[in-house]
């Protein structure tokens, strides 16, 4: 157990920083490279003011009018949303961990905080899960990929909940927890998780048509 | 190799010449060919975006008039129409049948507007407008197109006009209107290929074909507003364009080239074209772009913003306002296209007594179903179409007990979509252009 540990917590968090960051670079790089050479127009008319305008609108809470029309989503996409970067983050344990590897510090949330965090984003993953059994126009949509990556966003933290309380096999627990921790992580730039990183690109190119050449809203 | 849905019976029921023939003609091997170097050669960083990003949260759903009207069958949202086509295509790698590019062809020209709605409802911004067209330029280079709008497209491609309208024919049309016109303003003139005019007017094939009073009404309207303008007597001058409904894309940019470039040899300042959604597409955003030119490059206005610009100068006035109580139709092209609606507003307040909004309206309207050339592919998806916009129906009848008599839609293709809505669903309400109710309420020189 305690080599498994000190594997998962040494070189494979190594490893699984490496494919992310190296990864998100990679793949916004081929595609700014990508969109050089066959989609020019997006370089043309994107538009800096008009991209933030429309990407403030589109994370503004009910900024849009879609938000409005399905407001549990919103709330709950949210809360998942906030809840998944800020626990993680700003977690006591993580940091004091960095602390002892780096030393360098941040502030910190309390435990309870992130234990709150922590089960609103199990519940937010169970309501999505939910959603694309019951709603038709989601369920039609969804394949076995959209459950793994369900599961994949959702494992860190079960495992993480699971080995703070201290319910069942801690240590196998933590083992776990930073396991799928590096899974997530390391799946972020090569599966539709990677939204995080486009987002901002595919949200702006959007604004900066519709603000800039066609002058309506897009939200 | 994927063979395309199997249990579709409703699907199988259509039976057009141009899909039919064009799927007889086709072979897995040359599928698979063409697939490849198509996503090779004219697909780049958007297309395979929105292909990675999509999250599957079927969030667009709601802004489509097809689902919405089609009792929320999943199969008409906007992610499940790219799911059926281009997600098929990609996870099969293009090994797939000739009977599947037919379905494909028939949900990306037949159940699609391209209207833009869902760009507006996707929390991602992903544009299945462009994702739809995309479809339709592989269907196109498959020969596998709607047999009606492929005619549109041949006549495009041999008289540059959409309607095979004969150059005499055109300059016939022009000279009778101005004969007609003469009834209102006796020395009236519709000046043919005056150089150094201040506007070029272009107007869509079915002008002088099946609505030649327009022309006449325009001409009204500009010998009031003391205009110096002037209409092309040679091809180019129709700024319409199915071609880029098509897929055509080659097409489309020699359309736009000849519109353009007619406009520089009358050495206009700008180009001002009648009430057309799809045209100003063309002209303004898509055939621009497909010759090189970011902007077009002789500024091109559309028929509202001459009229506001018009108002906003005196130039024409009202004799009286038209009583009827009218409701708008935003149409997608120049709304989401352009955001002319307040304008639309602004004209419909100068002329009109009484205005009874629909809901959801200005960029978040309801398309007609007609346009992105869906209305062009004939009567044999006529029905789908019908059905596929009870949303509007349900819109119009609302305006309707509010006292609404009148639709404006200041669209040609909205009014064919909006005339066989109103028809279908009994709704009994009149459609008008703005320029109809302009010619009849203004104060006319004579």
């Amino acid at each position: 157990m305690h080599h498994i540990y000190d594997f998962v917590s040494g070189p494979l968090v190594w490893l699984s920083f490496i494919i992310f960051i190296g990864g998100s670079i990679y793949r916004i790089a081929t595609m700014a490279m990508l969109a050089k050479k066959k989609d020019g127009v997006v370089y043309d008319y994107m538009d800096s003011s008009y991209a933030l305008r429309s990407i403030l609108h589109w994370i503004i809470p009910f900024g849009s009018e879609n938000m409005k029309k399905h407001p549990v989503m919103t709330v709950v996409t949210y809360v998942f949303h906030i809840s998944l970067m800020i626990a993680p983050l700003f977690l006591f344990a993580h940091i004091a961990l960095i602390k002892e590897s780096w030393d360098i510090s941040w502030g910190y949330i309390s435990d309870s905080t992130a234990d709150i965090m922590t089960m609103l984003v199990i519940a937010s993953c169970v309501f999505f899960m939910l959603r694309r059994i019951k709603l038709p126009e989601v369920r039609y949509l969804t394949d076995t990929s959209d459950y793994i990556l369900l599961a994949i966003v959702a494992a860190p933290f079960v495992t993480g909940f699971l080995a703070y309380h201290q319910w069942m096999g801690y240590k196998l627990m933590v083992i776990l927890h930073i396991l799928s921790g590096e899974v997530m992580l390391a799946a972020i730039p090569f599966t539709r998780l990677s939204h995080v990183l486009f987002f901002p690109f595919t949200r702006g190119y959007i604004g900066s048509e519709f603000g800039a050449v066609r002058h309506a809203r897009d939200w | 190799m994927y063979e395309g849905i199997v249990e579709d019976t409703q699907k199988a029921a259509i039976a057009d010449l141009g899909i039919d023939k064009g799927v007889e003609a086709l072979t897995p091997e040359k599928i698979e060919t063409v697939i490849t170097s198509f996503l090779e050669s004219e697909t780049g960083a958007r297309f395979k975006t929105y292909a990675d990003i999509c999250v599957h949260c079927g969030l667009c759903s709601d802004a489509c008039h097809y689902f919405l009207s089609n009792d929320r069958n999943p199969k008409f949202s906007p992610a499940g129409k790219v799911k059926q086509t281009i997600g098929e295509i990609l996870k099969h790698k293009g090994k797939v049948s000739p009977k599947f590019i037919g379905q494909t062809a028939e949900i990306a020209f037949t159940e699609c507007n391209v209207c833009k709605r869902c760009a507006m409802y996707c929390p991602f911004g992903i544009d299945v407008a462009y994702l739809m067209l995309t479809m339709r330029r592989l269907c196109h280079k498959l020969g596998v197109v709607p047999q009606y709008i492929q005619d549109t497209a041949h006549s495009h491609s041999a008289t540059f006009n959409q309607m095979w309208v004969k150059e005499d024919e055109w300059i016939d049309s022009l000279q009778w209107q101005e004969d007609e016109a003469r009834g209102d303003i006796s020395n009236l003139r519709i000046p043919l290929e005056k150089e150094g005019s201040d506007i070029m007017y272009s107007v869509i094939g079915p002008e002088p074909k099946f609505r030649a009073q327009l022309i006449y009404q325009a001409a009204v309207i500009m010998e009031t507003a003391g205009m110096n303008w002037t209409m092309p007597a040679t091809p180019g001058w129709d700024n319409s364009d199915m071609c880029m409904y098509t897929g055509d894309s080659e097409m489309m940019g020699r359309l736009k080239r000849s519109h353009f470039e007619t406009a520089a040899r009358l050495k206009v300042k700008r180009i001002v074209m009648g009430e057309c959604g799809h045209a100003f597409r063309s002209v303004y955003d898509m055939g621009n772009r497909w010759v090189g030119w970011k902007m077009p490059p002789i500024p091109v206005i559309h028929a509202i913003e001459f009229y506001d610009e018009l108002f906003q100068k005196g130039k024409i006035k009202v004799t009286h306002k038209f009583e009827e109580p009218v409701t708008i139709h935003d149409p997608c092209n120049i709304v989401r296209g352009r955001g002319l609606h307040e304008k639309i507003r602004n004209v419909v307040h100068r002329t009109c007594s009484s205005l009874i909004e629909m809901y959801p309206n200005r960029e978040h309207n309801y398309c007609c179903a007609a346009g992105g050339g869906v209305i062009n592919c004939g009567p044999p998806f006529k029905a789908k179409r019908v059905e596929g916009d009870r949303v509007k129906a349900d819109q119009l009848r609302e305006a309707k007990s509010k006292g609404a008599k009148v639709v404006v839609a200041p669209c040609h293709n909205c009014h064919g979509g909006l005339e066989d809505i109103i028809h279908h669903y009994k709704l009994d309400m009149k459609l008008k252009f703005l320029g109809d109710i302009i010619y009849e309420v203004m104060e006319k020189t004579t």
